[in-house]
């Protein structure tokens, strides 16, 4: 049980490897297409605890992990919301977000 | 065995099982709340990173912001649906397979890769509260060192902001 404690760089990558891969599981998987914009947000909160968590271990006095994770924070947010609006307008045309509905263009 | 320790576990313990909650739940309603859990806890995990600023950034921007927003869009685009309808689709055996697999190869090389000496973080020299905390660094930082990428990012999110009202407007009538 040495492993577990204390908790170093290796504890914090391997949760944010474990949260990326439920991420990645919800963005396959979900029927509805919030579901899969919910799923991305757990992929990128996975790479931005990776990002601190090297800051916070390898060079506490630098800032650029930091710095990186507040502009993955501000661009999801941005992606969240035309995500949003393409969603609100996919079902104002086809009265469903089921991605198994919107196959126009498959073959 | 220190008190950081144990609140990590309980945090990681926690965001794991409302993240699996939430990729499984058959309610679109509940994966939305168990998203705004597993974002909050992360906000949580930044304060035992020595992250101040990102924490209260990540609590009041994804949950307070962006877990609304998704909430709104649950609300406008869902009927009262059938909760026996699962909300996984054929993928889901293989796509479980499939993490299993990345998470197989990559969490031992994670954990075995020698990462080298960890930095100890050194404490404020004033103490306690006194000390200079990450907001006036980061603050300087983004002014001056990142000053281009801070800018970009204005631009992505004004860009962001007309791009989401463009779409989501109703047609006007012509």
């Amino acid at each position: 049980m040495s492993f577990l404690f204390p908790v170093g760089l290796e504890h914090y990558l391997a949760l944010s490897a474990i949260l990326f891969a439920i991420g990645v599981y919800g963005v396959l998987t979900r029927r509805n297409a919030v579901g899969v914009l919910m799923s991305t947000e757990l992929v990128l909160n996975a790479v931005n605890i990776n990002f601190i968590a090297f800051n916070h271990f390898k060079h506490p006095e630098a800032l650029g992990g930091q710095i990186f994770s507040i502009f993955v924070i501000t661009l999801a947010a941005a992606e969240a919301s035309v995500g949003m609006a393409l969603v609100v307008s996919i079902f104002r045309a086809r009265r469903s977000v089921e991605i198994e509905d919107i196959n126009l263009l498959k073959w | 065995m220190a008190v950081q320790d144990i609140f990590f576990y309980l945090l990681a313990g926690v965001i794991v099982a409302s993240g699996i909650l939430m990729v499984t739940s058959r309610s679109i309603f509940h994966s939305a709340t168990f998203l705004a859990v597993v974002l909050s806890l992360v906000g949580g995990l930044y304060l035992l990173l020595s992250a101040e600023f990102l924490a209260a950034v990540q609590i009041l921007v994804y949950v307070g912001a962006v877990v609304v927003l998704i909430i709104f869009a649950i609300m406008l685009t869902s009927h009262i649906g059938d909760l026996r309808i699962s909300q996984s689709n054929k993928l889901s055996p293989l796509a479980a397979i499939a993490c299993a697999l990345f998470l197989a190869a990559f969490v031992p090389m994670l954990v075995k890769h020698p990462w080298g000496q960890v930095v100890a973080a050194t404490a404020p020299e004033g103490g306690g509260l006194v000390g200079e905390s990450n907001i006036q660094h980061i603050g300087t930082a983004l002014l001056t060192t990142y000053a281009f990428p801070f800018e970009l990012v204005s631009l992505a999110l004004l860009v962001a902001l007309m791009g989401a009202i463009v779409i989501a407007r109703k047609d006007p009538e012509a």
